[in-house]
């Protein structure tokens, strides 16, 4: 069903951290760009359609290069908005936003950081654009900072602070099915598998929340009212977002998933996961009817590699990209 | 090593070290034995126990079982010094400690710990000829992951997708290949002072690969000493008994945790085969001096033979004076 293709080299190697590929596809030139964060940099790749041209860039965390210092990145992520796309970047120090080639950062948000280091760390992680004007950014104490982000310019200003978490955020997605009609259109999860799930605007409102049952909810999806969720249990989770009912439970993975992605027009679902596995499955939802489907469709095994991310190239789910732990390639795969 | 006030300095919220300052730490915790080892010696040492420690975290089947790996090498170290309670004493303190500190961590906060120490053993890939041989490495350095064998406690074996009607009753079941063979979880390790582990994961690797060798293991074989000299093993085990790591009598069963090579060239080793260099490496050969040097002992004999010429002159002007210094001279 799908082959692998020429892999993109990296300058240096993906660190283990959830969600750790992001990929943006800029139609009008002809050009995609790949992000992945290693340590305290994010590598950034464009890649032309026709596969001939490559261009690397780097860009560091704000802190002074120190390998090992505070200021490790925790994901790197493109929001797509109506108006323009950025690339937002969460570490441990705060959170930066860049033009989406990297080439101006256009906003800084610092976080309060402690003096000495405590026994909680201190960093920001979940990323995701939502609605015409908002990004979300997630915090380790469980809140959820609403950036408002204007068409140009780099007035962006924090709109809202959401405090429904009390654990860690490990990532947030927004409805990506471009209908209107779905009421919720945002889900932040956290470490301990709680889900909750809301409606974006000048006030955020909460309409739903999920509980966990204790165990870390690493990446979460939105998609025709529905939330796909990956556990560390290996399990992936198909609820319905206002309501909260359990549609289906899929034992998919022997170890901790680290990335879920969907392609939007045709309902494929991609999973990536520590034991070296990346799957696709099929989606079919019918909010009407009530009913929702999932179905296997495919294996791939990265040999010897801990997936960290895994994302479609494009809409309708035709090529997909994973990155793993220590591994200095992007791996491509295409249908065949 | 597991003192109060050094265990209470590492278990302090902070900052991942640099591989520099790790390197310095290591080096001292080395030579704060008899061992001395060189610079190119240490280095080698340093990117051993990164790759152990970089294998053992990485294959943790489920980010809590770095505690069950840590737990399993304080086994060890409870092993190493049950005859010296104050020792022992120490080595329990540091594991209450540690249980108190990380017990009350979540599933999600150990992985972003592990996730941590992944980023700081990041690109470390040097091959180690025992990972090699014991195929748990390969040529390109990296260590190789199974896609069988059972599943970390918790998880269900992947294969299986089920679908709920909106009360919750489940309507439909369907298996989809998963690509792997996995088996059903082992059960979970005591988390307790003591308990089966169950993890194999930070237990002497030389024991589990001794098991699978089908040579004769070189480092653990004592034929090689029969053979030569058989008052060459006494000897050597009133040297290990002076050197205070063994009691009088048996030698150990298991594996000696260091071997004296007393011959420049141990036949042994050349045995072994493969490059020399690496197997220096592993078993970090290290060179000891004792020639009897003529010089130096005629020399001692001079000066001894002084001391009792002195001797014989305090004698005569003393009376009851030197008597208590000529008996502790006689004693001495």
């Amino acid at each position: 069903m799908f082959h692998k293709e020429k892999s993109i080299q990296l300058k240096n190697s993906a660190s283990a951290l959830y969600n750790n590929l992001s990929v943006l596809r800029i139609a009008p030139r002809r050009l995609t760009y790949f992000t992945v964060v290693h340590a305290n940099v994010v590598n950034m790749v464009s890649t032309s359609w026709d596969g001939l041209n490559y261009s690397h860039r780097q860009l560091q965390s704000k802190e002074p290069n120190v390998a090992t210092s505070t200021s490790l990145i925790m994901q790197a992520a493109f929001c797509a908005l109506p108006s323009r796309d950025l690339l937002v970047v969460s570490s441990q120090k705060g959170i930066q936003m860049y033009e989406s080639d990297g080439s101006i950062m256009v906003y800084w948000h610092a976080l309060d950081t402690p003096e000495a280091p405590t026994a909680h760390a201190v960093f920001a992680r979940g990323i995701s654009a939502v609605s015409d004007n908002y990004i979300c950014v997630g915090v380790s104490s469980g809140a959820v900072l609403v950036f408002d982000v204007p068409s140009k310019g780099s007035n962006i200003t924090l709109s809202e602070v959401l405090e429904e978490h009390k654990e860690a955020i490990t990532d947030i997605a927004s409805e990506c099915s471009g209908s209107q009609e779905f009421l919720a259109n945002l889900v932040t999860a956290d470490d301990g598998g709680n889900l909750c799930v809301w409606k974006s605007g000048e006030e955020f409102q909460l309409l739903n929340k999920i509980p966990g049952l204790d165990m870390t909810c690493s990446s979460v999806k939105l998609w025709k009212g529905t939330v796909l969720a990956g556990y560390g249990t290996g399990q992936i989770r198909l609820y319905e977002a206002v309501t909260g009912i359990l549609h289906a439970e899929v034992n998919a993975h022997a170890r901790w998933i680290y990335s879920l992605d969907i392609a939007p027009f045709s309902g494929l679902l991609l999973s990536a996961a520590e034991d070296s596995f990346v799957r696709v499955w099929h989606l079919a939802i019918t909010p009407e009817t009530n009913s929702v489907e999932i179905a296997h469709l495919h294996n791939e095994c990265v040999t010897d590699t801990q997936s960290c991310g895994a994302k479609f190239c494009d809409g309708d789910g035709y090529a997909f990209a994973v990155t793993g732990y220590d591994l200095s390639e992007i791996i491509r795969y295409v249908q065949s | 090593m597991f003192s109060k006030s050094f265990m209470d300095e590492l278990l302090k919220p902070q900052q991942l070290y640099s591989h520099r300052t790790m390197k310095t730490v290591l080096t001292r915790l080395a030579h704060s034995s008899i061992m001395r080892l060189n610079p190119a010696s240490m280095d080698r040492l340093y990117e051993l126990m990164i790759m152990a420690f970089k294998y053992q975290v990485l294959l943790s089947p489920r980010p809590r079982d770095l505690l069950l790996i840590s737990y399993n090498h304080l086994d060890a170290a409870r092993a190493f010094v049950r005859d010296t309670p104050a020792v022992l004493n120490q080595v329990d303190e540091t594991h209450r400690k540690i249980i108190e500190v990380y017990s009350r961590l979540s599933d999600g906060e150990f992985q972003l710990l592990r996730q941590t120490l992944l980023t700081f053993l990041q690109d470390v890939h040097t091959r180690v000829s025992v990972f090699l041989k014991n195929q748990i490495q390969n040529p390109s350095g990296r260590f190789v992951l199974m896609m069988s064998g059972p599943v970390p406690a918790g998880v269900d074996v992947p294969g299986l997708i089920r679908t709920f009607d909106p009360r919750g009753r489940e309507v439909g079941r369907s298996e989809f290949p998963p690509g792997g063979t996995y088996s059903g979880s082992v059960g979970e390790g005591s988390f307790e002072l003591s308990g089966d582990r169950v993890l194999r994961l930070g237990q002497n690797l030389w024991f589990w690969f001794c098991l699978v060798l089908v040579e004769p293991c070189g480092p653990f074989s004592v034929l090689q000493l029969d053979r030569t000299n058989p008052l060459a093993k006494e000897e050597l085990n009133l040297l290990a008994r002076l050197m205070g790591c063994m009691k009088a009598g048996s030698v150990p069963a298991a594996a000696p945790r260091f071997r004296i090579s007393l011959f420049p060239s141990d036949p042994e080793e050349e045995e072994e085969g493969g490059a020399p260099a690496e197997q220096a490496a592993i078993f970090q050969v290290i060179n000891i001096q004792a020639v009897q040097d003529e010089e130096a002992a005629s020399a001692l004999a001079r000066i001894a033979g002084q001391f009792t010429d002195e001797e014989a002159e305090l004698e005569n002007p003393s009376g009851s004076k030197g008597d208590d210094l000529l008996a502790m001279m006689d004693d001495l």
